[in-house]
């Protein structure tokens, strides 16, 4: 309470009546007083809960986005395979037999799909065999003319065929076409959507869990329903191994020479500085330097996931190195002095004793190292990884060198196509991405709690 | 020998080096290790690291001047009445590049190459049948040039094998001679290893010298051939890839600081009252459930921020503010790259407040707890205060990030180069125009290239003179209770 001086030392009135103070009842100025901090706590407590609602609105939204991109709906039907339609020749003979484009499969299936539908008795209205053709993925039939290539002894005999149900119809099924838009839409009409009802009904058609999603590779910008992750997890997993081969020794070994060895001077302070610099550079000026040093001046193919490795390599060096360091520093001088004292060098000292203790924390910061370097997408955008690429890259060493994809690279080209599936497509790549994070963390806070040592 | 066999084969050199320099250590001593200056491991690793080293580092220094001798032995073979007046010869040397894979597709095929070249009609369909489409007719010049690359090629790998492994047997011959009992092994290979530490240390360094050096070559280049009082203060952004483009830095940097603000109003409050409860309020439990929480935030990568901007966020604030509101009716807007960016730095701003904040004195706590004044009191008259050059140094942190953020401006604040007020306007930023100048086949001779390398620059500048002063200002602050 502030006490008016001009007051301070005034002896009141004896008779004058006396403010009431009683401890149970706050007076104006403590209400106030409490109020503000009563206030300044919700204050806290909001911010956090806004900060967690954005992370859960954050997480809500690419899950019920991406999970139906797991699900695919499929047409089973019986296709005979007619030899006089594939092999013209009849020598059976993959080379000959190659001459018929897809195309000429996609008639066969319409076909199948027509007759089949006949079989059933299910009325398609005035709908044209083109119309029953573009039920199913353009996709099929590129299917079938590589399963025929592939065996053609299948020539002439009926298969049951699994063809992916072309895009709009399997978004119509996860509500993102209806009937109003496809009344609209070029690619589809309000019949095919009906029919597709009918199928279903008959079991010629269901929706279930699609492997494709997550093991092929990524097809053209018409056809989101065949679009897979395949390459680009393998041009992510290639990237991982060349950074994981590359920064941890040399991160290893910097954060050893730093911590360890390295004289107090000018010149490893400049080094010190520089580390903690390179760590705030932002991303993409890594990609830059990857496009002019290591594609225009060292000449290193565009797009290979050897590129990408090493700018990322570059780009997570330091972020390796500073957790590094901080586990080195944690461990005790007297290890150190024990084990130089019983006649050990300087460098038996650090391999022997010091790098092992300080091994969990050293692979903790690698793990989250490669994780942060796993979602990084702009400095690949600019070696060239969005390139179109639908063929797997070779097997290692050389396989490096191949043009590949990278997982957060095929979420931004989806999301630059025009075809809404592709959102579907990409929210769904999400899930992967952070898949492999979640399981990256977890091992680096395992590794953390099992295995760090308190002093 | 591919590159693959040719490191298996160095790295069995240097394996065998150690074994036969134990054993050599060994049998000089007569078997009795006590003879020997150092352990017998050290004689064999010596041996190994000499067979390994230079190797190694004649691989990595030829495979980096392989490109350029490459395309210096090449370029001697296009004759300059080929190159099209619209054209360069570097950019002649990308269709001579693809014409060798072409050669070399074809070589694997079997097909007859000389014959193939008299007809080029014949020899461009056999080139795409073998997967290589070629925009212009190679002239035989080109065809010419594509041969020397591939010969050259040849020739350095070739080359690369025999001096990699001469040199590796060489080291590891010259460490067995060296061995006798009175070698200081174990002195050697300290030296040795040191090398490599301060090496990979080094490194780091190089990786700083490429990035400025990389930007500042190319920068100046641009600069030659483009007016910089017109890059510097030209308020239009208008590239045309074909020659006449304004390209006037303004707009981009006026988005980028748009956004940075939007971001930073909405992560800075967010994140400094979380930190201050995290700090100051929150139970052991509380602080050890919700901390992790938020700091996951920090470890989602950009790009879902990114597309979260693009199909959440973006679409909702145009359908309920942007459209009613008469502002604007575009998805993609400052609003939504802030708003959303905002989210990703609340971490950054709310942990290194966090960090700050609990390395206040507990002694300058209790000292105005004991005054009297209330927690809420305490932290605004004593503990804010004393922590403000940290929070400022990790505010200043936050915005370098918020600038340098690319994926996010991408896919939420579109791709129009505009100098507006109206935050639900489509406006760009600099790391979003460097990407789009720079994705793509791109010819490092037109200024509509060369310009992301000037944009390049000015953020790293930028950026790394934020971060310099926040590095300061944090550290000189943890001096000050220490």
């Amino acid at each position: 309470m502030s006490i008016d001086p001009s007051n301070a030392g005034a002896v009141p009135a004896p008779d004058a009546p006396r403010a009431s103070h009683s401890l149970f009842a706050p007076d104006k100025r403590t209400t106030m007083r409490n109020g503000q901090e009563a206030r300044f706590r919700i204050y806290g407590l909001v911010a956090i809960v806004i900060a967690l609602l954005a992370l859960v609105w954050l997480l809500f939204s690419i899950f019920s986005a991406g999970l139906p991109a797991f699900r695919q709906t499929f047409i089973e039907i019986p296709v005979m395979l007619d030899a006089a339609v594939l092999d013209k020749a009849g020598h059976g003979d993959p080379a000959e037999m190659a001459s018929v484009t897809t195309i000429g499969y996609g008639k066969v299936i319409g076909k199948a799909l027509a007759a089949e539908i006949e079989a059933k008795g299910i009325d398609i209205g005035a709908m044209t065999p083109k119309d029953l053709v573009g039920m199913v993925s353009e996709n099929a039939a590129a299917d079938l003319r590589d399963m025929v290539l592939a065996d053609p002894k299948l020539l002439g005999t009926t298969v049951q065929f699994t063809a992916l149900a072309n895009g709009r119809i399997d978004g119509y099924f996860k509500g993102r076409v209806t009937m109003e838009s496809a009344a609209r839409d070029n690619n589809t009409s309000p019949e095919k959507l009906m029919l597709a009802d009918k199928l279903v009904a008959a079991g010629l058609m269901d929706m279930r869990f699609n492997p494709g999603f997550v093991f092929l590779p990524d097809a053209s910008d018409k056809r989101p329903e065949a679009a897979g992750l395949g390459v680009a997890i393998i041009g992510s997993l290639y990237m991982m191994v060349v950074v994981l081969c590359l920064a941890l020794p040399i991160g290893v070994a910097a954060s050893v020479y730093l911590e360890e060895f390295a004289p107090k001077n000018r010149w490893t302070d400049l080094i010190e500085v520089n580390i903690a610099n390179l760590a705030a550079v932002p991303s993409i000026v890594y990609g830059i330097l990857g496009l002019s040093f290591f594609i225009n001046f060292a000449g290193l193919p565009r797009s290979a996931s050897i590129v990408g490795g090493l700018v990322l390599t570059l780009m997570t060096l330091p972020r390796i190195i500073i957790p590094t360091r901080a586990a080195l520093k944690a461990v005790p001088p007297s290890i150190r002095d024990a084990a130089l004292g019983v006649g050990a060098s300087k460098l038996q000292t650090v391999t022997h004793h010091v790098l092992p203790l300080a091994m969990p924390g050293v692979l903790t910061g690698t793990i989250i190292g490669l994780a942060q370097a796993l979602g990084e997408t702009a400095p690949l955008l600019l070696i060239g990884m969005v390139a179109f690429v639908r063929e797997y890259p070779g097997a290692p060493f050389t396989g490096l060198f191949d043009p590949a994809s990278a997982l957060p690279v095929q979420i931004y080209n989806w999301t630059q196509r025009g075809d809404p599936g592709f959102v579907e497509r990409a929210s769904g790549a999400i899930i992967v991405l952070l898949a492999f994070l979640i399981v990256m963390n977890t091992a680096a806070i395992i590794l953390r709690r099992r295995y760090e040592r308190r002093w | 020998m591919s590159l693959g066999f040719l490191f298996i084969t160095v790295l069995v050199l240097a394996v065998f080096g150690y074994a036969m320099g134990r054993r050599k250590a060994m049998s000089s001593a007569g078997g009795d290790m006590r003879k020997l200056h150092s352990l017998p491991t050290f004689y064999g690793w010596i041996t190994a690291l000499g067979a390994l080293v230079p190797a190694l580092f004649v691989i990595i220094l030829w495979l980096f001047a392989e490109g350029f001798v490459i395309h210096a032995s090449a370029v001697n073979h296009i004759d300059p009445a080929d190159v099209p007046a619209d054209s360069s010869v570097n950019l002649m040397m990308a269709d001579v590049t693809r014409l060798a894979e072409g050669l070399g597709a074809l070589e694997a095929k079997g097909s007859d190459i000389p014959a193939l070249e008299q007809d080029i009609e014949a020899f461009k369909t056999a080139l795409s049948d073998a997967g290589v489409a070629m925009g212009n007719d190679p002239t035989p010049s080109m065809i010419a040039a594509a041969h020397a690359v591939r010969s050259t090629a040849k020739a350095s790998r070739i080359g690369l094998s025999v001096v990699s492994v001469i040199l590796a047997l060489a080291g590891l011959v010259w460490g067995l001679r060296r061995i006798t009992p009175e070698f200081r092994a174990r002195n050697a290979t300290e030296r040795v290893s040191l090398g490599l530490l301060i090496a990979a240390s080094l490194i780091a360094v190089l990786t700083t010298v490429g990035i400025v050096f990389s930007l500042l070559a190319n920068t100046v280049h641009f600069f030659a051939i483009y007016p910089a009082t017109t890059f510097f203060f030209s308020p239009t952004w208008d590239p045309k890839f074909g020659g006449g483009s304004t390209l006037g830095i303004l707009p981009l940097v006026w988005g980028t600081l748009y956004v940075s603000v939007i971001s930073l109003v909405v992560a800075v409050p967010i994140g400094l009252f979380s930190a201050i409860y995290l700090a100051e309020y929150a139970s052991r439990r509380v602080r050890s459930v919700v901390k992790p929480l938020i700091e996951v935030l920090a470890g989602i990568p950009t790009i879902v921020y990114g597309l979260f901007a693009l199909i959440t966020v973006g679409p909702l604030l145009r359908d309920w503010i942007a459209m009613p509101m008469g502002f604007g009716n575009s998805s993609s807007t400052v609003m939504t790259a802030g708003l959303v960016m905002g989210i990703m730095i609340i971490p950054f701003v709310s942990s290194l407040s966090d960090d700050i904040i609990n390395a206040v004195p507990q002694s300058l706590r209790d000292g105005s707890l004991g005054l009297g004044a209330t927690p809420s009191e305490t932290i605004r008259q004593v503990v804010i205060p004393a922590a403000l050059p940290g929070i400022v140094g990790a505010v200043l942190l936050a915005a370098s990030r918020a600038i340098g953020e690319t994926m996010i401006v991408v896919l939420g604040a579109g791709a129009a180069a505009k100098l507006s007020l109206n935050p639900f306007e489509a406006m760009t930023t600099v790391t979003v125009k460097i990407v789009s100048q720079l994705t793509g086949d791109t010819e490092f001779a037109s200024p509509e290239t060369l310009v992301a390398f000037a944009l390049g620059l000015t953020l790293f500048t930028f950026t790394l003179g934020l971060n310099v002063v926040a590095l300061v200002i944090v550290r000189k602050y943890r001096e000050q209770y220490e």
